[in-house]
């Protein structure tokens, strides 16, 4: 062997040039994208917020505007379908904001040559999604684009909800002492997506949680106390949607980890294919960040939902490691909790 | 979950903690050879359960690290090809190569796809006869099995559209450099479950007895590793250098004997370069004589090349633990995971994620 003087080191790579996968995964490589190519091309004080809607008066009310698209593959899996996910996922950015979704459009890229009988099972999907969160979808477009110019069908959907008075909920309002509570299980719409994909099988099914939450999130508003800000942990998972609070709050964040509910199933596979629940993507859960002296009384209403059955104080803002979430862990060490870099990749061994 | 909820009990792990303490009287320096069992070390803060003196230093074993930057410059040549499907484990996809890495051959149009075992790249051959698939076979003894097996199954369907691209790197060889080397510090090993459940403890033995050195064979939990740990310290403790077994639900003395076999029939040792340690006598693997034909060197054409890799980050150190990660100054200012100067700090098991993802709080102040 060469003595260590002479060793040789790998090299950086140039500068990024294309988008990569990882641009979609919700981690870092989105956040650039959204920093250094959306936000200056854009700028205006209501993006700047950086919150899953836009909030914003209009001859004396409220109104929350977001938009949401889909790519999700296979299009039906346990527990729902690209149809019902495209119209929870738009209520669910609504309902983040405090809102009440009234409306939503929808916008269909189809791939020449998928079967009308896919197409109509994802429409009526959608029906039956937004009549049970009484919504409706009043307005709509479709392009259609050459064989291999996508996969199937993407569905983006936009909608509109009402906030009511005296609601404010934004990243930013986070403060030291603060709760963070989190509705329930961590991973299953991930994993159940993926399980689907790499043919897993469990002894009982993973389903996807998909579902929308502004029912659950008009209950917690319902607490005199301050909810200061809610997020659904969707792409990136939990550990991204908390990086996000941190930063824009400019606090730390420490969760306990005995504290955060994982379905043994969801471990399991985790633990296969070496994936972190915590980054695992959800579509039916929040995680709302609420004034100390509420906390107790939010998450007993939030029990009483049954898309809050579960849910847990997993931890408290603090005023250390601001712009980092930490872990205590089941061993009594901490770590961080890091955001995603790129997509979550399969270990080698 | 049994087997994994008991070896991450918080409990458990205090009392070795506490028997830790009581046993250890002077320093002692430990290496963990495999960047599995450095990511859990961090990932659990087990450094805030040792004695103060007990310090641990991470080893070579990230095989997305020590992959020689000559095979990823190949792995993308070949990823160019038209006709090439190349199949890898997906950490290898973000391992820079001189001028781009796999991800970025990905999105601007190459057929590189990620699998999780080689046999599945066996059957892409087998539905795609229009495509030549390749498997990056890397690296260490644990995922030499299943690339053989690859090879052995190919063969045996006589399969005319696949072929391995092998840079397999061995643990006993690359120990035996570790502790020639004049700077070495390290007075103990925990040797790596995994190859170890394929190769089994005999060839450590030699090590433990040249170099007058414990050795455990560990696990990958928090519990694994603390017990591994303390093994080691009442051997040193007690002035004993013999291999010992803590990993005992995975690992016999003699291995995986159906797994060995596979091994020997397909690949034969030959010498290895480790990207930043450089050339080790007798450490990789390449395919035998008769497995020729799946050779992708061979298929291709591919001529050998040398890359030049320029002192930018002190990987060779870190992989060798004789630096830690906060060492480096480029560390988390010039070198983060999206930003990678070196492996260590690409892969899941490279010392230096392991170091970003985990503790940089524990090093801010």
């Amino acid at each position: 062997m060469k003595t260590i003087a002479d060793l040789a080191c790998p090299t950086p790579l140039p500068t990024k040039d294309t988008v990569l996968l990882g641009h979609g995964s919700g981690g870092k490589l989105s956040g650039d994208l959204v920093r250094q190519i959306f936000l200056p091309a854009f700028q205006n004080p209501l993006l700047a917020r950086l919150d899953d809607q836009a909030v914003f008066s209009i001859n004396g009310s409220r109104l929350a505007l977001t938009t949401d698209s889909f790519v999700v593959k296979p299009l039906f899996f346990p527990g729902g379908d690209i149809g019902s996910l495209a119209v929870h996922g738009t209520i669910n950015d609504l309902a983040m904001g405090g809102a009440w979704p009234l409306y939503l459009s929808a916008a269909f890229i189809l791939e020449e040559g998928l079967s009308l009988e896919v197409l109509r099972r994802v429409v009526n999907s959608m029906r039956g999604a937004a009549d049970r969160a009484g919504v409706e979808i009043v307005t709509g477009d479709t392009k259609v684009v050459e064989r291999g110019s996508g996969d199937q069908l993407f569905i983006t959907t936009t909608g509109v909800g009402v906030v009511p008075d005296g609601v404010t909920l934004s990243a930013d309002r986070a403060r030291p002492g603060d709760k963070v509570l989190l509705s329930g299980f961590l991973g299953d719409h991930g994993i159940a997506i993926l399980a689907q994909r790499e043919g897993l099988e469990f002894e009982s099914p993973v389903c996807s949680d998909s579902a929308a939450l502004h029912t659950l999130v008009a209950t917690m508003l319902k607490v005199p106390g301050e909810l200061r800000c809610m997020r659904d942990p969707t792409r990136g998972g939990l550990s991204s949607t908390l990086n996000e609070l941190a930063t824009q709050s400019d606090v730390g964040i420490e969760l306990m980890e005995s504290e955060i509910p994982v379905h043994e199933e969801v471990r399991g596979a985790c633990e296969m294919l070496g994936l972190d629940p915590l980054y695992v993507a959800n579509e039916g859960k929040l995680v709302a960040i609420v004034e100390p002296s509420a906390a107790t009384e939010i998450l007993a209403l939030m029990r009483q939902h049954p898309l809050g059955r579960d849910a847990h104080v997993i931890g408290t803002v603090t005023e250390a490691n601001a712009g980092l979430v930490t872990m205590r862990t089941g061993l009594g060490t901490t770590r961080i909790v890091d955001m995603l870099t790129g997509d979550q990749l399969p270990r080698i061994c | 979950m049994k087997y994994i909820d008991e070896y991450r009990d918080g409990r458990i792990a205090r009392a070795l903690a506490t028997q830790l303490a009581e046993c250890c009287t002077r320093p002692w320096v430990l290496m963990e050879i495999c960047g599995g069992q450095t990511h859990t070390i961090m990932r659990y803060g087990l450094e805030e359960l040792l004695p103060k003196g007990v310090e641990l230093v991470h080893g070579p074993g990230c095989p997305v690290c020590v992959t020689p930057l000559e095979t990823i410059d190949k792995a993308l040549a070949l990823a160019e090809m038209p006709e090439v499907t190349l199949v890898s484990y997906g950490d290898m996809l973000r391992v820079p190569g001189s001028h781009a890495d796999l991800f970025r051959a990905k999105a601007k149009g190459a057929d590189v796809r990620i699998a999780y075992s080689p046999t599945e790249a066996v059957r892409l051959a087998r539905t795609l006869p229009e495509r030549k698939v390749v498997f990056l076979a890397i690296g260490f003894e644990t995922t030499a099995p299943a690339n053989a097996m690859a090879a052995w199954m190919a063969k045996r369907e006589r399969l005319k559209n696949f072929s391995l691209l092998v840079s397999h790197v061995l643990v006993p060889p690359a120990i035996r450099a570790l502790m020639a080397s004049p700077e070495n510090r390290v007075q103990g090993f925990i040797a790596p479950g995994h190859v170890c459940t394929v190769m089994g403890c005999g060839e450590y033995e030699a090590l433990a007895r040249d170099f007058r050195i414990p050795i455990v064979v560990g696990g990958f939990e928090p519990v694994d590793l603390l017990e591994a740990v303390l093994l080691l310290v009442k051997q040193l403790e007690a002035g004993e250098a013999r291999v010992e077994n803590q990993y005992v639900r995975s690992v016999s003395y003699e291995g995986n004997h159906h797994a060995r076999q596979v091994i020997g029939e397909v690949f034969e040792v030959a010498d290895q370069k480790w990207r930043g340690i450089g050339m080790i006598r007798q450490s990789g693997l390449r395919l035998r004589a008769e497995y020729a034909e799946y050779d992708a060197n061979r298929v291709f054409g591919l001529a050998p090349i040398t890359t030049a890799e320029p002192a930018e980050c002190i990987s060779a150190q870190v992989l060798q633990g004789l630096r830690k990660p906060t060492d480096c100054p480029a560390f988390g200012m010039r070198c983060t995971p999206e930003n990678p100067l070196g492996a260590p700090m690409v892969s899941s098991e490279g010392a230096c994620a392991a170091y970003y993802h985990y503790r940089r709080h524990a090093h801010a102040s």
